[in-house]
Protein backbone atom coordinates (compact mmCIF):
# COMPACT_ATOMS: atom_id res chain seq x y z
CA UNK A 1 0.00 0.00 0.00
CA UNK A 2 0.93 3.63 -1.06
CA UNK A 3 0.86 6.22 1.82
CA UNK A 4 -2.18 7.69 0.40
CA UNK A 5 -2.28 11.31 2.64
CA UNK A 6 1.38 12.01 1.65
CA UNK A 7 1.58 10.92 -1.85
CA UNK A 8 -1.94 12.80 -3.27
CA UNK A 9 -1.29 16.30 -3.95
CA UNK A 10 -5.14 17.61 -3.34
CA UNK A 11 -5.71 21.45 -4.24
CA UNK A 12 -9.84 21.97 -4.80
CA UNK A 13 -9.91 25.69 -5.95
CA UNK A 14 -10.98 27.73 -3.69
CA UNK A 15 -14.09 29.56 -3.71
CA UNK A 16 -14.27 32.69 -4.47
CA UNK A 17 -16.34 34.73 -1.88
CA UNK A 18 -20.31 35.01 -2.78
CA UNK A 19 -19.70 32.44 -5.88
CA UNK A 20 -21.18 28.97 -4.90
CA UNK A 21 -19.34 26.09 -6.86
CA UNK A 22 -21.64 24.33 -9.70
CA UNK A 23 -20.36 20.97 -8.51
CA UNK A 24 -18.93 20.55 -5.17
CA UNK A 25 -17.96 17.14 -4.03
CA UNK A 26 -17.19 16.64 -0.01
CA UNK A 27 -15.94 13.07 0.67
CA UNK A 28 -17.84 11.54 -1.40
CA UNK A 29 -18.24 7.61 -1.55
CA UNK A 30 -19.50 4.98 -3.88
CA UNK A 31 -19.65 1.74 -3.50
CA UNK A 32 -20.82 -1.48 -6.15
CA UNK A 33 -21.80 -4.28 -3.57
CA UNK A 34 -18.46 -4.77 -2.27
CA UNK A 35 -16.50 -2.74 -4.22
CA UNK A 36 -15.51 0.83 -3.06
CA UNK A 37 -15.08 2.92 -6.27
CA UNK A 38 -15.11 6.40 -4.82
CA UNK A 39 -13.21 6.30 -1.67
CA UNK A 40 -13.86 10.09 -0.59
CA UNK A 41 -13.71 12.64 -3.16
CA UNK A 42 -13.29 16.32 -2.86
CA UNK A 43 -13.61 18.90 -5.89
CA UNK A 44 -15.50 21.76 -6.94
CA UNK A 45 -16.20 23.29 -10.15
CA UNK A 46 -17.07 26.78 -10.61
CA UNK A 47 -19.21 28.31 -12.53
CA UNK A 48 -17.66 28.51 -16.32
CA UNK A 49 -14.89 26.52 -15.41
CA UNK A 50 -13.66 23.15 -17.29
CA UNK A 51 -12.91 20.38 -15.20
CA UNK A 52 -10.91 17.05 -16.82
CA UNK A 53 -11.17 14.22 -15.17
CA UNK A 54 -7.85 11.64 -16.40
CA UNK A 55 -7.25 8.75 -15.26
CA UNK A 56 -6.56 4.83 -15.64
CA UNK A 57 -9.42 2.17 -16.29
CA UNK A 58 -11.24 1.78 -13.24
CA UNK A 59 -10.05 4.55 -11.58
CA UNK A 60 -13.94 5.93 -10.99
CA UNK A 61 -14.11 8.90 -13.65
CA UNK A 62 -17.04 7.73 -14.73
CA UNK A 63 -18.71 6.68 -11.26
CA UNK A 64 -17.92 10.04 -10.16
CA UNK A 65 -19.66 12.22 -13.83
CA UNK A 66 -22.45 9.89 -13.35
CA UNK A 67 -23.15 10.77 -9.87
CA UNK A 68 -23.29 14.27 -10.78
CA UNK A 69 -26.65 13.98 -12.67
CA UNK A 70 -27.89 11.11 -10.09
CA UNK A 71 -27.62 8.11 -12.56
CA UNK A 72 -25.51 6.87 -9.39
CA UNK A 73 -26.49 7.30 -6.05
CA UNK A 74 -23.31 8.22 -3.50
CA UNK A 75 -23.35 6.04 -0.47
CA UNK A 76 -21.06 9.04 1.77
CA UNK A 77 -20.42 12.47 1.84
CA UNK A 78 -22.20 15.46 0.56
CA UNK A 79 -22.43 16.58 -3.36
CA UNK A 80 -24.17 19.27 -4.68
CA UNK A 81 -25.20 20.23 -8.43
CA UNK A 82 -26.37 23.34 -9.34
CA UNK A 83 -27.06 24.64 -5.76
CA UNK A 84 -29.39 21.37 -5.03
CA UNK A 85 -27.85 18.81 -2.07
CA UNK A 86 -28.43 15.22 -3.88
CA UNK A 87 -28.97 13.58 -0.97
CA UNK A 88 -31.23 16.28 0.51
CA UNK A 89 -35.15 15.11 1.47
CA UNK A 90 -36.70 17.37 -1.21
CA UNK A 91 -34.11 16.68 -4.01
CA UNK A 92 -35.55 16.41 -7.33
CA UNK A 93 -33.72 14.32 -9.82
CA UNK A 94 -36.14 15.58 -12.60
CA UNK A 95 -35.32 19.54 -11.58
CA UNK A 96 -31.83 18.67 -11.54
CA UNK A 97 -31.51 16.91 -14.97
CA UNK A 98 -33.34 20.02 -16.75
CA UNK A 99 -30.11 22.16 -15.63
CA UNK A 100 -27.32 19.29 -16.59
CA UNK A 101 -27.03 17.91 -19.93
CA UNK A 102 -24.56 14.45 -20.39
CA UNK A 103 -23.13 13.26 -23.36
CA UNK A 104 -21.71 9.69 -23.72
CA UNK A 105 -19.28 7.60 -25.78
CA UNK A 106 -21.98 5.66 -27.52
CA UNK A 107 -24.07 8.70 -28.35
CA UNK A 108 -27.10 7.01 -27.75
CA UNK A 109 -28.93 9.09 -29.98
CA UNK A 110 -32.78 7.83 -30.34
CA UNK A 111 -32.46 5.79 -34.15
CA UNK A 112 -35.82 5.92 -34.94
CA UNK A 113 -36.19 9.67 -34.67
CA UNK A 114 -34.72 12.44 -37.03
CA UNK A 115 -32.21 14.41 -36.04
CA UNK A 116 -34.49 17.41 -35.55
CA UNK A 117 -36.92 15.55 -33.35
CA UNK A 118 -34.01 14.14 -31.22
CA UNK A 119 -33.21 17.52 -30.64
CA UNK A 120 -36.73 18.31 -29.82
CA UNK A 121 -38.50 15.73 -27.96
CA UNK A 122 -37.22 16.94 -24.55
CA UNK A 123 -37.89 20.48 -24.96
CA UNK A 124 -41.41 19.72 -26.39
CA UNK A 125 -42.17 16.89 -23.66
CA UNK A 126 -40.29 18.70 -21.01
CA UNK A 127 -40.71 21.94 -21.47
CA UNK A 128 -43.93 22.58 -23.51
CA UNK A 129 -42.04 24.21 -26.12
CA UNK A 130 -44.77 24.23 -29.42
CA UNK A 131 -43.73 23.33 -33.10
CA UNK A 132 -42.85 26.93 -33.77
CA UNK A 133 -40.80 27.36 -31.17
CA UNK A 134 -38.72 23.64 -30.87
CA UNK A 135 -37.93 24.21 -34.91
CA UNK A 136 -36.21 27.18 -34.18
CA UNK A 137 -34.73 25.80 -31.04
CA UNK A 138 -33.22 22.89 -33.39
CA UNK A 139 -31.75 25.16 -35.97
CA UNK A 140 -29.93 27.02 -32.96
CA UNK A 141 -28.21 24.23 -31.63
CA UNK A 142 -28.04 22.40 -34.84
CA UNK A 143 -25.93 25.44 -36.01
CA UNK A 144 -23.82 25.40 -33.05
CA UNK A 145 -23.06 21.73 -33.50
CA UNK A 146 -22.61 22.61 -37.42
CA UNK A 147 -24.99 20.59 -38.46
CA UNK A 148 -27.97 22.90 -39.96
CA UNK A 149 -27.82 20.38 -42.82
CA UNK A 150 -28.94 17.21 -41.04
CA UNK A 151 -32.26 18.38 -39.42
CA UNK A 152 -34.61 15.57 -41.31
CA UNK A 153 -31.52 12.87 -41.18
CA UNK A 154 -31.53 9.53 -39.06
CA UNK A 155 -29.13 9.11 -37.04
CA UNK A 156 -28.06 5.80 -38.76
CA UNK A 157 -27.25 8.45 -41.44
CA UNK A 158 -24.13 9.72 -40.23
CA UNK A 159 -21.07 9.36 -39.41
CA UNK A 160 -19.79 8.55 -36.31
CA UNK A 161 -18.59 12.56 -35.51
CA UNK A 162 -22.19 13.63 -36.44
CA UNK A 163 -23.89 11.64 -34.33
CA UNK A 164 -21.87 13.11 -31.30
CA UNK A 165 -22.79 16.43 -32.49
CA UNK A 166 -26.17 16.01 -32.47
CA UNK A 167 -25.74 14.17 -29.24
CA UNK A 168 -24.22 17.55 -28.40
CA UNK A 169 -27.00 19.03 -29.80
CA UNK A 170 -29.72 17.59 -28.01
CA UNK A 171 -28.49 17.81 -24.57
CA UNK A 172 -27.73 21.95 -25.56
CA UNK A 173 -31.36 22.49 -26.57
CA UNK A 174 -32.27 21.92 -22.57
CA UNK A 175 -30.20 24.66 -22.29
CA UNK A 176 -28.38 23.56 -19.64
CA UNK A 177 -26.18 24.86 -16.87
CA UNK A 178 -23.73 22.26 -16.56
CA UNK A 179 -21.95 20.09 -19.38
CA UNK A 180 -20.73 16.55 -18.89
CA UNK A 181 -19.20 14.40 -21.16
CA UNK A 182 -17.93 10.74 -20.45
CA UNK A 183 -15.26 10.00 -23.31
CA UNK A 184 -17.19 11.05 -25.94
CA UNK A 185 -14.37 10.40 -28.81
CA UNK A 186 -13.67 7.16 -27.55
CA UNK A 187 -15.51 5.31 -29.98
CA UNK A 188 -14.57 7.68 -32.98
CA UNK A 189 -11.95 6.99 -35.67
CA UNK A 190 -9.58 9.69 -35.29
CA UNK A 191 -10.27 11.40 -38.23
CA UNK A 192 -13.45 12.26 -36.59
CA UNK A 193 -12.36 13.28 -33.04
CA UNK A 194 -11.12 16.72 -34.35
CA UNK A 195 -14.41 17.82 -35.05
CA UNK A 196 -16.30 16.75 -31.88
CA UNK A 197 -13.76 18.30 -29.63
CA UNK A 198 -13.59 21.80 -31.79
CA UNK A 199 -17.45 21.82 -30.79
CA UNK A 200 -16.75 20.85 -26.67
CA UNK A 201 -13.97 23.68 -27.09
CA UNK A 202 -16.45 26.04 -28.47
CA UNK A 203 -18.66 25.27 -25.62
CA UNK A 204 -15.97 26.00 -23.47
CA UNK A 205 -14.87 29.55 -24.58
CA UNK A 206 -18.86 30.21 -24.37
CA UNK A 207 -18.54 30.37 -20.51
CA UNK A 208 -20.34 26.76 -20.50
CA UNK A 209 -19.89 24.82 -16.80
CA UNK A 210 -18.35 21.38 -18.26
CA UNK A 211 -16.85 18.09 -16.83
CA UNK A 212 -15.02 15.81 -19.22
CA UNK A 213 -13.61 12.62 -18.49
CA UNK A 214 -11.27 12.15 -21.80
CA UNK A 215 -8.07 10.39 -22.71
CA UNK A 216 -7.14 13.30 -25.02
CA UNK A 217 -4.40 14.91 -23.11
CA UNK A 218 -3.44 17.65 -25.28
CA UNK A 219 -7.49 18.36 -25.17
CA UNK A 220 -6.92 17.98 -21.44
CA UNK A 221 -4.80 20.48 -21.24
CA UNK A 222 -5.83 23.14 -23.93
CA UNK A 223 -9.25 23.52 -22.65
CA UNK A 224 -9.39 22.52 -18.95
CA UNK A 225 -9.19 25.05 -16.38
CA UNK A 226 -9.20 22.49 -14.05
CA UNK A 227 -7.43 18.83 -14.47
CA UNK A 228 -8.24 16.17 -11.97
CA UNK A 229 -5.67 13.29 -11.97
CA UNK A 230 -8.36 10.49 -10.32
CA UNK A 231 -6.32 7.11 -9.32
CA UNK A 232 -8.21 4.48 -7.10
CA UNK A 233 -11.26 5.83 -6.17
CA UNK A 234 -9.02 9.33 -5.38
CA UNK A 235 -8.54 12.66 -6.37
CA UNK A 236 -4.80 12.04 -6.74
CA UNK A 237 -3.57 15.52 -8.17
CA UNK A 238 -5.69 18.29 -9.20
CA UNK A 239 -4.37 21.82 -10.55
CA UNK A 240 -4.00 23.76 -13.77
CA UNK A 241 -2.94 21.88 -17.11
CA UNK A 242 0.50 22.97 -16.17
CA UNK A 243 0.28 20.01 -13.53
CA UNK A 244 1.05 17.54 -16.38
CA UNK A 245 4.38 18.94 -17.30
CA UNK A 246 5.52 18.46 -13.62
CA UNK A 247 3.35 15.15 -12.11
CA UNK A 248 3.89 15.46 -8.03
CA UNK A 249 3.27 11.64 -7.54
CA UNK A 250 4.69 8.43 -9.01
CA UNK A 251 1.19 7.74 -9.99
CA UNK A 252 0.61 10.54 -12.33
CA UNK A 253 4.19 10.77 -13.77
CA UNK A 254 3.76 7.15 -14.95
CA UNK A 255 0.39 7.86 -16.16
CA UNK A 256 1.19 10.71 -18.15
CA UNK A 257 4.47 8.72 -19.65
CA UNK A 258 2.71 6.16 -20.76
CA UNK A 259 1.08 8.37 -23.57
CA UNK A 260 -2.67 7.12 -22.19
CA UNK B 1 -64.49 -32.17 -58.63
CA UNK B 2 -62.66 -35.38 -57.37
CA UNK B 3 -66.54 -36.51 -56.75
CA UNK B 4 -66.99 -33.57 -54.02
CA UNK B 5 -69.63 -31.22 -55.01
CA UNK B 6 -68.65 -27.06 -55.68
CA UNK B 7 -71.83 -26.86 -52.78
CA UNK B 8 -69.56 -28.81 -51.20
CA UNK B 9 -66.68 -27.22 -51.35
CA UNK B 10 -68.45 -23.98 -50.38
CA UNK B 11 -69.48 -25.70 -47.11
CA UNK B 12 -66.12 -25.42 -46.49
CA UNK B 13 -65.32 -21.99 -47.37
CA UNK B 14 -67.74 -20.97 -45.05
CA UNK B 15 -66.29 -23.06 -42.12
CA UNK B 16 -62.57 -21.37 -43.30
CA UNK B 17 -65.01 -17.75 -42.94
CA UNK B 18 -65.59 -18.71 -39.12
CA UNK B 19 -61.29 -19.82 -38.84
CA UNK B 20 -60.73 -16.33 -39.93
CA UNK B 21 -63.31 -14.60 -37.99
CA UNK B 22 -62.32 -16.75 -34.56
CA UNK B 23 -58.44 -16.23 -35.38
CA UNK B 24 -59.46 -12.15 -35.31
CA UNK B 25 -61.12 -12.15 -32.06
CA UNK B 26 -58.47 -13.93 -30.55
CA UNK B 27 -55.66 -11.75 -31.85
CA UNK B 28 -57.88 -8.49 -30.83
CA UNK B 29 -58.47 -10.67 -27.71
CA UNK B 30 -54.74 -11.44 -27.14
CA UNK B 31 -53.79 -7.92 -27.88
CA UNK B 32 -56.05 -6.44 -25.38
CA UNK B 33 -55.04 -8.82 -22.64
CA UNK B 34 -51.48 -9.09 -23.76
CA UNK B 35 -50.33 -5.60 -23.62
CA UNK B 36 -51.07 -5.02 -20.10
CA UNK B 37 -49.76 -8.58 -19.27
CA UNK B 38 -46.15 -7.30 -20.80
CA UNK B 39 -45.97 -4.40 -19.07
CA UNK B 40 -46.74 -5.81 -16.28
CA UNK B 41 -44.27 -8.25 -16.74
CA UNK B 42 -41.26 -5.69 -16.87
CA UNK B 43 -42.64 -3.70 -14.53
CA UNK B 44 -40.67 -2.77 -11.09
CA UNK B 45 -43.93 -3.61 -8.93
CA UNK B 46 -43.31 -7.01 -7.31
CA UNK B 47 -46.75 -7.71 -7.28
CA UNK B 48 -47.62 -7.24 -10.47
CA UNK B 49 -44.45 -8.86 -11.83
CA UNK B 50 -45.19 -12.12 -10.25
CA UNK B 51 -48.88 -12.28 -10.77
CA UNK B 52 -48.20 -11.91 -14.69
CA UNK B 53 -45.66 -14.09 -14.39
CA UNK B 54 -47.85 -16.87 -12.72
CA UNK B 55 -50.81 -15.66 -15.18
CA UNK B 56 -48.23 -16.64 -18.35
CA UNK B 57 -47.20 -19.78 -16.41
CA UNK B 58 -50.57 -21.52 -15.74
CA UNK B 59 -52.27 -20.45 -19.34
CA UNK B 60 -49.03 -21.46 -21.26
CA UNK B 61 -49.01 -25.00 -19.10
CA UNK B 62 -52.93 -25.96 -20.13
CA UNK B 63 -53.23 -27.68 -23.38
CA UNK B 64 -55.22 -25.62 -25.68
CA UNK B 65 -58.08 -28.02 -26.14
CA UNK B 66 -58.86 -27.69 -22.23
CA UNK B 67 -58.67 -24.42 -22.20
CA UNK B 68 -61.86 -24.90 -24.31
CA UNK B 69 -63.62 -27.28 -22.46
CA UNK B 70 -62.71 -25.00 -19.20
CA UNK B 71 -64.53 -22.28 -20.33
CA UNK B 72 -67.27 -23.62 -22.57
CA UNK B 73 -68.74 -26.24 -19.60
CA UNK B 74 -66.84 -23.93 -16.82
CA UNK B 75 -69.22 -21.05 -17.90
CA UNK B 76 -72.61 -22.85 -18.57
CA UNK B 77 -72.11 -24.15 -15.24
CA UNK B 78 -72.97 -20.68 -13.56
CA UNK B 79 -75.92 -20.61 -15.69
CA UNK B 80 -74.56 -18.42 -18.38
CA UNK B 81 -75.80 -20.07 -21.31
CA UNK B 82 -72.64 -19.62 -23.76
CA UNK B 83 -72.67 -20.43 -27.49
CA UNK B 84 -69.41 -21.84 -28.81
CA UNK B 85 -68.34 -18.95 -30.95
CA UNK B 86 -68.13 -16.84 -27.10
CA UNK B 87 -66.32 -19.76 -25.60
CA UNK B 88 -63.83 -20.56 -28.40
CA UNK B 89 -63.40 -16.54 -28.38
CA UNK B 90 -62.23 -16.38 -24.56
CA UNK B 91 -60.13 -19.71 -25.02
CA UNK B 92 -58.49 -18.06 -27.65
CA UNK B 93 -57.81 -14.80 -26.19
CA UNK B 94 -56.66 -16.40 -22.58
CA UNK B 95 -54.18 -18.59 -25.16
CA UNK B 96 -52.95 -15.76 -27.28
CA UNK B 97 -52.63 -13.08 -23.95
CA UNK B 98 -49.82 -15.31 -22.54
CA UNK B 99 -48.02 -15.71 -25.58
CA UNK B 100 -48.21 -12.58 -26.65
CA UNK B 101 -47.27 -10.87 -23.61
CA UNK B 102 -44.43 -12.88 -23.40
CA UNK B 103 -43.39 -12.36 -26.78
CA UNK B 104 -44.26 -8.43 -26.32
CA UNK B 105 -42.03 -8.61 -23.33
CA UNK B 106 -39.08 -9.37 -24.88
CA UNK B 107 -39.58 -7.06 -27.73
CA UNK B 108 -39.47 -4.03 -24.74
CA UNK B 109 -36.19 -5.43 -23.15
CA UNK B 110 -34.59 -6.09 -26.59
CA UNK B 111 -34.50 -1.87 -26.42
CA UNK B 112 -31.10 -0.94 -24.97
CA UNK B 113 -31.56 -0.03 -21.66
CA UNK B 114 -29.16 3.02 -22.48
CA UNK B 115 -32.12 4.28 -24.80
CA UNK B 116 -34.07 4.64 -21.30
CA UNK B 117 -31.17 5.65 -19.41
CA UNK B 118 -30.71 8.94 -22.28
CA UNK B 119 -34.33 9.63 -22.17
CA UNK B 120 -34.07 9.79 -17.99
CA UNK B 121 -30.68 12.40 -18.56
CA UNK B 122 -33.34 14.50 -20.56
CA UNK B 123 -35.73 14.59 -17.99
CA UNK B 124 -38.41 12.71 -19.43
CA UNK B 125 -40.28 11.23 -17.24
CA UNK B 126 -40.58 7.24 -17.10
CA UNK B 127 -44.04 6.88 -19.32
CA UNK B 128 -43.10 9.75 -21.70
CA UNK B 129 -39.82 7.73 -22.16
CA UNK B 130 -41.82 4.15 -22.20
CA UNK B 131 -44.38 6.13 -25.02
CA UNK B 132 -42.05 8.38 -27.44
CA UNK B 133 -38.59 6.33 -27.15
CA UNK B 134 -39.47 2.80 -26.07
CA UNK B 135 -42.70 1.65 -27.31
CA UNK B 136 -41.57 3.23 -31.18
CA UNK B 137 -38.73 0.94 -31.22
CA UNK B 138 -40.56 -2.17 -29.71
CA UNK B 139 -43.12 -1.98 -32.08
CA UNK B 140 -41.00 -2.68 -34.79
CA UNK B 141 -39.25 -5.76 -33.59
CA UNK B 142 -42.33 -6.78 -32.29
CA UNK B 143 -43.82 -7.07 -36.00
CA UNK B 144 -42.31 -10.35 -36.83
CA UNK B 145 -42.81 -12.69 -34.13
CA UNK B 146 -46.20 -11.31 -33.77
CA UNK B 147 -47.43 -12.00 -37.20
CA UNK B 148 -45.60 -15.45 -36.62
CA UNK B 149 -47.73 -16.19 -33.72
CA UNK B 150 -50.90 -15.01 -35.75
CA UNK B 151 -50.29 -18.08 -38.02
CA UNK B 152 -49.90 -20.65 -34.98
CA UNK B 153 -53.76 -18.93 -33.80
CA UNK B 154 -54.70 -19.63 -37.01
CA UNK B 155 -54.10 -23.23 -36.75
CA UNK B 156 -55.05 -23.37 -33.34
CA UNK B 157 -58.64 -22.33 -33.62
CA UNK B 158 -59.22 -25.34 -35.22
CA UNK B 159 -58.90 -26.89 -31.40
CA UNK B 160 -62.27 -25.08 -31.48
CA UNK B 161 -63.89 -28.35 -32.75
CA UNK B 162 -63.83 -30.13 -29.35
CA UNK B 163 -66.88 -27.99 -28.09
CA UNK B 164 -68.57 -28.12 -31.54
CA UNK B 165 -67.74 -24.91 -32.67
CA UNK B 166 -68.13 -25.03 -36.49
CA UNK B 167 -64.94 -23.88 -38.28
CA UNK B 168 -63.06 -25.06 -41.14
CA UNK B 169 -61.95 -28.07 -39.83
CA UNK B 170 -65.44 -28.63 -38.27
CA UNK B 171 -67.10 -28.33 -41.39
CA UNK B 172 -64.53 -30.82 -42.79
CA UNK B 173 -65.40 -33.37 -40.09
CA UNK B 174 -69.37 -32.88 -41.19
CA UNK B 175 -68.30 -33.22 -44.95
CA UNK B 176 -66.32 -36.44 -44.44
CA UNK B 177 -69.35 -38.08 -42.61
CA UNK B 178 -71.42 -36.84 -45.68
CA UNK B 179 -69.00 -38.00 -48.47
CA UNK B 180 -66.87 -40.73 -46.85
CA UNK B 181 -63.63 -38.93 -48.91
CA UNK B 182 -61.50 -37.79 -46.24
CA UNK B 183 -58.29 -37.61 -48.34
CA UNK B 184 -59.95 -35.14 -51.00
CA UNK B 185 -61.69 -33.08 -48.06
CA UNK B 186 -59.03 -32.90 -45.67
CA UNK B 187 -56.79 -32.15 -48.32
CA UNK B 188 -58.80 -29.10 -49.28
CA UNK B 189 -58.81 -28.23 -45.92
CA UNK B 190 -55.52 -28.22 -45.52
CA UNK B 191 -54.79 -26.39 -48.65
CA UNK B 192 -57.47 -23.73 -47.04
CA UNK B 193 -55.23 -23.47 -43.86
CA UNK B 194 -51.97 -22.70 -45.80
CA UNK B 195 -53.48 -20.82 -48.30
CA UNK B 196 -54.37 -18.37 -45.03
CA UNK B 197 -51.12 -19.36 -43.27
CA UNK B 198 -48.74 -18.52 -46.53
CA UNK B 199 -49.22 -14.94 -46.68
CA UNK B 200 -48.86 -13.98 -42.79
CA UNK B 201 -45.34 -16.33 -42.86
CA UNK B 202 -43.86 -14.54 -46.05
CA UNK B 203 -45.01 -11.45 -44.46
CA UNK B 204 -43.18 -12.21 -41.41
CA UNK B 205 -40.19 -12.96 -43.05
CA UNK B 206 -39.81 -10.08 -45.39
CA UNK B 207 -39.99 -7.70 -42.82
CA UNK B 208 -37.57 -9.73 -40.52
CA UNK B 209 -35.26 -9.50 -43.10
CA UNK B 210 -35.75 -5.99 -44.30
CA UNK B 211 -35.54 -5.22 -40.42
CA UNK B 212 -31.72 -7.49 -40.12
CA UNK B 213 -30.66 -5.33 -43.33
CA UNK B 214 -31.39 -1.82 -41.61
CA UNK B 215 -29.39 -3.01 -38.33
CA UNK B 216 -26.54 -4.30 -40.43
N1 LIG C 1 -22.78 -0.58 -12.37
C1 LIG C 1 -21.66 -1.11 -11.85
N2 LIG C 1 -21.71 -2.24 -11.11
C2 LIG C 1 -20.60 -2.78 -10.57
N3 LIG C 1 -19.37 -2.27 -10.72
C3 LIG C 1 -19.23 -1.16 -11.46
C4 LIG C 1 -20.37 -0.52 -12.07
N4 LIG C 1 -19.93 0.57 -12.74
C5 LIG C 1 -18.60 0.61 -12.57
N5 LIG C 1 -18.17 -0.41 -11.80
C6 LIG C 1 -16.78 -0.66 -11.37
O1 LIG C 1 -16.30 0.51 -10.79
C7 LIG C 1 -14.93 0.73 -11.10
C8 LIG C 1 -14.77 2.11 -11.70
O2 LIG C 1 -15.48 2.19 -12.92
P1 LIG C 1 -15.56 3.49 -13.80
O3 LIG C 1 -16.40 3.15 -14.96
O4 LIG C 1 -15.98 4.63 -12.96
O5 LIG C 1 -14.05 3.67 -14.24
P2 LIG C 1 -13.44 4.67 -15.32
O6 LIG C 1 -12.40 5.44 -14.61
O7 LIG C 1 -14.51 5.43 -15.98
O8 LIG C 1 -12.75 3.66 -16.32
P3 LIG C 1 -12.67 3.72 -17.93
O9 LIG C 1 -11.54 4.61 -18.27
O10 LIG C 1 -12.39 2.30 -18.29
O11 LIG C 1 -13.99 4.20 -18.43
C9 LIG C 1 -14.54 -0.39 -12.04
O12 LIG C 1 -13.86 -1.37 -11.30
C10 LIG C 1 -15.85 -0.92 -12.53
O13 LIG C 1 -15.75 -2.28 -12.81
MG1 LIG D 1 -15.39 5.36 -17.94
Amino acid sequence: MTVISMNSVHTPAAPQDGVQPMVSFRDVRKSFGALEVLKGIDLDVMPGQVAALIGRSGSGKSTALRCINGLEKINGGELTVCGRNLRARDFELRELRKEVGIVFQSYNLFPHLTVEQNVTLAPRKVNGLDAAESRALAAEVLEQVGLSDKASSYPEQLSGGQQQRVAIARSLAMRPKLMLFDEVTSALDPELTGEVLRVIGKLAAGGMTMVLVTHEMAFARQVADLVVYMHQGRVWEAGKGTMLDDPQTVELRQFVGSGL
Amino acid sequence: MLGVSLDQYGFLVQGAFWTVVLSLMGFVGGTIVGLPVALARISRGWFLCRASSLYVQFVQGIPLPVIMFVVYFGVSIYGFDVNALVAAAIAMTLYSSAYLGEIWKGCIQAVPKTQWEAGECLALTNLQRFIYIILPQALRIAVPPTVGFLVQIVKNTSYSVVIGFFDLTYSAKILNNATFKPFVIFTAAALIYFAICFPLSRYARRFELRLHRRNA
